[in-house]
């Protein structure tokens, strides 16, 4: 479904992705983890069509990604405010998904709203769907998002750090339904994160960005000692702790480091 | 029906051919301000309209020394403004604010100097007031087929750019990944809001023509939860405040010191403030109704409103 090869984006002389390779198949929810300053929206902006690359190319459903955006591509883009006096309506911004790249004023029609209660039941946002966007949580935000982004019938879904600003129970809920969008829609889903840990159950395939280079695989193929190191460049560890993921520098030069590292867990990398 | 209304019409008030003119580009400009100050409050661009006064005052001033409609002159202006704020990138970037408040000192200095010239020259003080505070009873009909023409060209634009734009404001990143051109989308916006401002500008005159711009927009944005039905709110607003300030100006003559009518602009400025105050009532108790149901979400403007 997607295919990144060799990606090259140098910003005045600073290399942001590194011969970035990595394939996603239909229906796979695949994580793209990595630390703020990775790569991560980057390599989203060049997926669609956004950011010219230096080399390499991306091909999405086997075939080179138009100049600018992509009617196969769905994105929910990073958390963004809202103004709460937007005079737009959740179901508005649903139904822009369908045509806002249309000129002209959206012409109701039933098959229009049909579809848009269809979409709005299926991110189970039928409830708020008549509230203004920026007056919503966000948890709901993001559900109309996405709806927003499902509703032109992509074939490829991305999400930049969705989980952001979410509490544990939205995030909870934001990811099973992207797992079910995927394994029921076919729909391949591609979301970056900075923490791993909320979605290591659902993942297929994970994509782990360290420094604008990128190692992908399932998560027990990625996520080693071995293989994030070098892919940091440094000496990481790999930690499981009940069922979850720690991953700290250290060890080797710079032991006093590593120490401070394990205090505080949420910090996934510190070299 | 004359007798019956007569305490509100004073006499004369159909017959006279400058009134039908004032109620008929009054309500274009309330239409069409209306309509594209729904999304001037969308995107947080009131500081850009702001700006277009300024200048469209400096171009009104201009065009009045010179001897060609003031109309000319506030299109112009704001065409040239418009080609500036998107060279300076007053779109995109916050930071220009100091280089855009300099130029705006500057082009109201001009101003000075062009209405100082004009007033000593054919020493009468009408100009400034005209192009500062507007006179929708002095506009020639030979001005409205190109107000008309002009009210056409800027309805036609935003209804042509709705979705793109709509969405382009929401998120342009969104807008972005979709296929939309943003950048050509917000060029395309800017000279429809410049086209706006100085059909604002030539009613209610160039500095009050934000009140016009922002001002119903805002209040209809409390009003209503979908667009194009705040454009309509905006308009009617906009419709309703104009035509009772003419209303107002006219019987205006009678009431001290006499002879001399009140500004229309003064009446039309004060309602659109009133009006606005009220829209926020409801609104308020809603909110705090809100606020103790989620966590509170913070607002956001790039630009301090300037209304």
């Amino acid at each position: 479904m997607l295919e990144v090869r060799g990606v090259d984006v140098r910003l005045s002389s600073r290399k942001i992705l590194d011969r970035v390779s990595f394939k996603i198949a239909p229906g796979e929810f695949t994580g793209l983890i990595g630390s703020n300053g990775a790569g991560k929206t980057t390599l989203f902006r060049v997926i669609l069509g956004l950011q010219s690359t230096n080399a390499g190319e991306v091909l999405v459903a086997g075939r080179p990604r138009a100049a600018r955006g992509h009617q196969q591509v769905g994105f929910v883009p990073q958390k963004f405010l809202l103004d709460p006096d937007l005079p737009l309506r959740a179901r508005d911004l649903v139904g822009l998904g369908l045509d806002a790249h249309r000129l002209g004023v959206p012409r109701p029609s039933r098959a229009r709203h049909a579809l848009v209660e269809e979409i709005l039941e299926a991110v189970d946002a039928g409830q708020f769907a008549d509230t203004r966007v920026g007056r919503l949580s966000g948890g709901e935000q993001q559900r109309i998002l996405i709806a927003h982004a499902l509703i032109a019938r992509p074939r490829l879904l991305l999400l930049d750090e969705p989980l952001a600003n979410l509490d544990l129970r939205s995030a909870h809920e934001v990811v099973a339904l992207l797992a079910r969008i995927a394994r029921e829609q076919k729909i391949a889903v591609l979301i970056s994160a900075h923490e791993i840990n909320p979605l290591l159950g659902v993942m297929d395939r994970i994509v782990y960005l360290a420094a604008g280079r990128a190692a992908s695989g399932t998560t027990d193929e990625v996520v080693r000692a071995d293989v994030l190191s070098k892919l940091y460049g440094h000496h990481v560890d790999v930690l499981n702790v009940h069922g979850r993921v720690l991953i700290v520098a250290g060890a080797g030069e710079d032991t006093d480091l590593a120490g401070h590292e394990v205090a505080f867990p949420d910090t996934e990398i510190v070299s | 029906m004359s007798h019956f209304l007569a305490p509100v019409f004073a006499p004369g008030f159909f017959q006279s051919e400058a009134v039908h003119i004032a109620l008929g580009v009054g309500a274009l400009a309330a239409i069409v301000t209306g309509v594209v100050g729904v999304f001037t409050v969308m995107r947080g661009q009131a500081f850009a309209g702001e700006a277009f006064g300024d200048i469209g005052t400096t171009g009104g001033s201009g065009a009045f020394l010179i001897g060609i409609g003031p109309l000319w002159g506030f299109v112009l202006g704001n065409l040239v403004a418009a080609a500036a704020m998107e060279t300076v990138g007053i779109q995109r970037t916050r930071g220009r604010d100091l280089a855009t408040g300099i130029v705006l000192g500057a082009s109201i200095g001009l101003a000075a100097l062009f209405l100082y010239l004009t007033t000593t020259e054919q020493s009468t003080t009408g100009a400034t007031v005209t192009i500062l505070f507007g006179s929708a009873f002095t506009i020639s009909d030979s001005t409205v087929p190109l107000i008309l023409l002009l009210s056409l060209v800027v309805l036609g634009l935003i209804l042509t750019l709705y979705r793109p734009l709509l969405l382009a404001t929401v998120s342009p990143e969104m807008a972005a990944a979709r296929g939309i051109p943003v950048r050509l989308v917000g060029v395309l916006y800017l000279l429809a809001l410049a086209l706006a401002a100085a059909l604002a500008a030539i009613t209610i005159g160039s500095i009050l023509g934000t009140a016009l711009l922002v001002g119903p927009a805002a209040s209809a944005l409390r009003m209503t939860k979908r667009p194009l039905m705040a454009m309509l709110t905006a308009a009617g607003i906009g419709i309703g405040a104009m035509w009772l300030g003419i209303v107002l100006a006219y019987d205006s003559y009678e009431w001290p010191p006499t002879g001399h009518g009140w500004p229309i602009s003064f009446f039309v400025v004060t309602l659109v403030f009133v009006l606005y105050l009220l829209s926020g009532l409801p609104e308020r108790r809603h909110r705090r109704h809100a606020d103790d149901a989620r966590p509170a979400s913070s607002t956001f403007h790039a630009v301090p409103e300037g209304q």
